[in-house]
């Protein structure tokens, strides 16, 4: 490494660093500020001098956070394990079964891609109250039981796999059925592992609809109730925080145990296009 | 034969239940969102008239829609230049570093991945007035004014837009690094050999490989802008829009005909400009895609 380049790989950890702090500071500010009484958090002390833990401790005992963070745990769990499925399904049976009608249906799923979730929330909040849906976990999950992107990319992993497997379990006499549960399923694991994060975090984070179909404080996700939580408590930004770093952590939580496959995943849904 | 219709049937077996969801859930929505744009039906009374063009000539002559098109708009041409420009900057000198390239990454990732609900309330903190507002005390520190950002006609849209790049400035440095990684080495010495600067080889030999990367960065974030609604609603007062409309999207108009008023039909008309806004973005790309740089 010769000077010139020793001296602008340091400008670029300067300007690297400088970014880094920028990402960051948003992050310790809401952490800071949760862990400060409502008197201190309009001091603009980083470290609170008498950090205290009564936010959190409000937040479980006297609002509805723990029923919401229920709640978005049951609908991005449920919506995940279908996606899963139904996927890795429609993949599997459009990668490798003969059938008419097979590029059709592929592009018409891919085609939905394009619609943007906006124009769909109308009619389906029609659909959920015709149906008599409201309030009800359901009425929150099912436009999101199958996803196009999933379809997408097991539909790429399956073709990988070799026929000779699939045809000479056949000659086993394991069901089609047995084929795509025991044998398919054990050789895409790192698809759906990918598929999985980010469909998770996806159900996790959404706010559009659930803001609409969820209309009582008991059904609200995690985001809307953050959302409602705050406009009530409009002043207390020291609980605001303690809000947004609840629904936060399990993020952080997750994204430290997954963040390869993350990194991976978001890079694989850019080169793709 | 025998055993291949047997196949046929399979297929259409495992196929039942996603064809019924996507007809049911997808495309007959769609439809109905089509024709309810052309209807004059409120949710409350039982009239559903077809009106033809109606709600379009209605809404363009909707001041609040006017002001919320030209909105989105600013969205879009202040953010993506804005996302586009520094992402590749710092995408290529993350490339250029030997350690810790993995860390500076990880941390310009995690803003994309946390909850925007609570990215949004976190940043609406931050550019509260002083002396409550971090941002403020930071800018004061320096000797700078303090400035309104979200209390202000001016200032609102654009602080929103930092917001918004900071959410998603770490998405597109990983597909940026992931485009810059193809590069072949050999170009970049070659050009070195030939004597070009560092800047040249950027400008002239990086930056056109890069091409299809940034045409697919400018249209999903295109996208990702026009539909703007989390941060809007949870950073300003009351979930309005304001103040006075002035950082109010088309989404957000969206929601509040559709959701507070209950004109469904009108509201169904927005939707409708909103869904030929993203196909033109989504055609421009494949038009512009089908231009590859190649050497």
């Amino acid at each position: 490494m010769n000077r010139i380049d020793r001296k602008t790989s340091v400008f670029a950890y300067i300007f690297l660093t400088i970014f880094a702090i920028v990402m960051v500071f948003p992050f310790v500010w809401m952490f800071s500020s949760s862990f400060k009484t409502s008197e201190e958090v309009y001091e603009m002390s980083l470290i609170p001098d008498e950090p205290t833990i009564a936010n959190y401790e409000y937040i479980f005992n006297y609002s509805m956070f723990p029923r919401w963070f229920l709640n978005s745990m049951i609908v991005a769990v449920v919506t995940t394990i279908s996606v899963l499925f139904f996927d890795s399904l429609i993949g599997y049976t459009l990668a490798k079964y003969t059938f008419p009608g097979k590029n059709i249906i592929f592009i018409l799923i891919l085609s939905t891609l394009m619609i943007p979730t906006e124009m769909l929330v109308i009619p389906w909040y029609i659909m959920v109250r015709q149906l008599r849906w409201m309030e009800t976990y359901w009425s929150i999950m099912f436009p999101g039981m199958i996803s196009a992107f999933g379809v997408f990319l097991m539909k790429q992993f399956m073709s990988t796999i070799p026929d000779d497997l699939i045809d000479a379990a056949r000659i086993d006499g394991v069901s089609e059925f047995g084929i795509f549960i025991r044998i398919v399923i054990p050789l895409v694991k790192p698809a759906l592992a990918t598929l999985a994060i980010f469909n998770f975090v996806g159900n996790w984070n959404a706010f559009l609809w659930p803001l609409i179909v969820a209309q009582t404080p008991k059904m609200y996700t995690l985001p809307v109730g953050v959302s409602y939580f705050s406009s009530e408590n409009l002043t207390r930004w020291e609980l605001i925080m303690t809000g947004a770093a609840v629904s936060t952590i399990p993020l952080i939580i997750f994204f430290i145990i997954f963040q390869k496959q993350i990194v991976k995943g978001i890079a694989m849904s850019g080169l793709k296009g | 034969m025998k055993i291949s219709q047997k196949r046929i049937v399979t297929a259409y077996v495992f196929l039942a239940i996603p064809l019924v969801f996507y007809i049911v859930v997808r495309f007959y929505p769609m439809i109905y969102a089509f024709w309810l744009s052309f209807t004059n039906w409120r949710l409350i009374s039982p009239k559903k008239d077809f009106v033809g063009f109606d709600n379009f000539v209605k809404l363009f002559k909707d001041k609040v829609f006017m002001t919320s098109l030209w909105n989105t708009i600013k969205y879009v041409a202040y953010g993506i230049p804005l996302v586009i420009v520094l992402s590749l900057f710092l995408a290529a000198t993350l490339n250029k570093v030997r350690h810790l390239q993995w860390f500076y990454r990880l941390l310009y990732v995690m803003p994309y991945i946390t909850p925007l609900v609570a990215v949004s309330w976190v940043w609406r903190w931050i550019y509260q007035r002083p002396p409550a507002g971090v941002l403020n005390n930071i800018l004061m520190a320096f000797g700078l004014d303090a400035q309104p950002f979200l209390t202000s006609m001016d200032q609102s849209l654009p602080a929103i837009v930092v917001t918004t790049v900071w959410v998603n400035l770490g998405y597109c440095i990983i597909i940026y690094l992931a485009g810059l990684q193809t590069i072949p080495q050999e170009y970049l010495e070659a050009a070195k050999i030939d004597g070009a600067t560092s800047r040249q080889s950027f400008f002239k030999i990086t930056l056109p490989l890069l091409n299809p990367i940034t045409v697919f960065l400018v249209v999903t974030q295109s996208i990702t802008f026009l539909r703007i609604f989390t941060q809007v609603y949870n950073m300003t007062d009351q979930g309005s829009g304001g103040p006075l409309n002035a950082t109010k999207p088309l989404v957000l108009y969206i929601y509040q005909k559709a959701f507070r008023s209950f004109d469904m039909g009108l509201a169904s008309s927005a939707t409708v400009i909103l869904f030929m806004l993203i196909m033109g973005i989504t055609l421009i790309q494949l038009l512009v895609l089908n231009k590859r740089v190649q050497y």
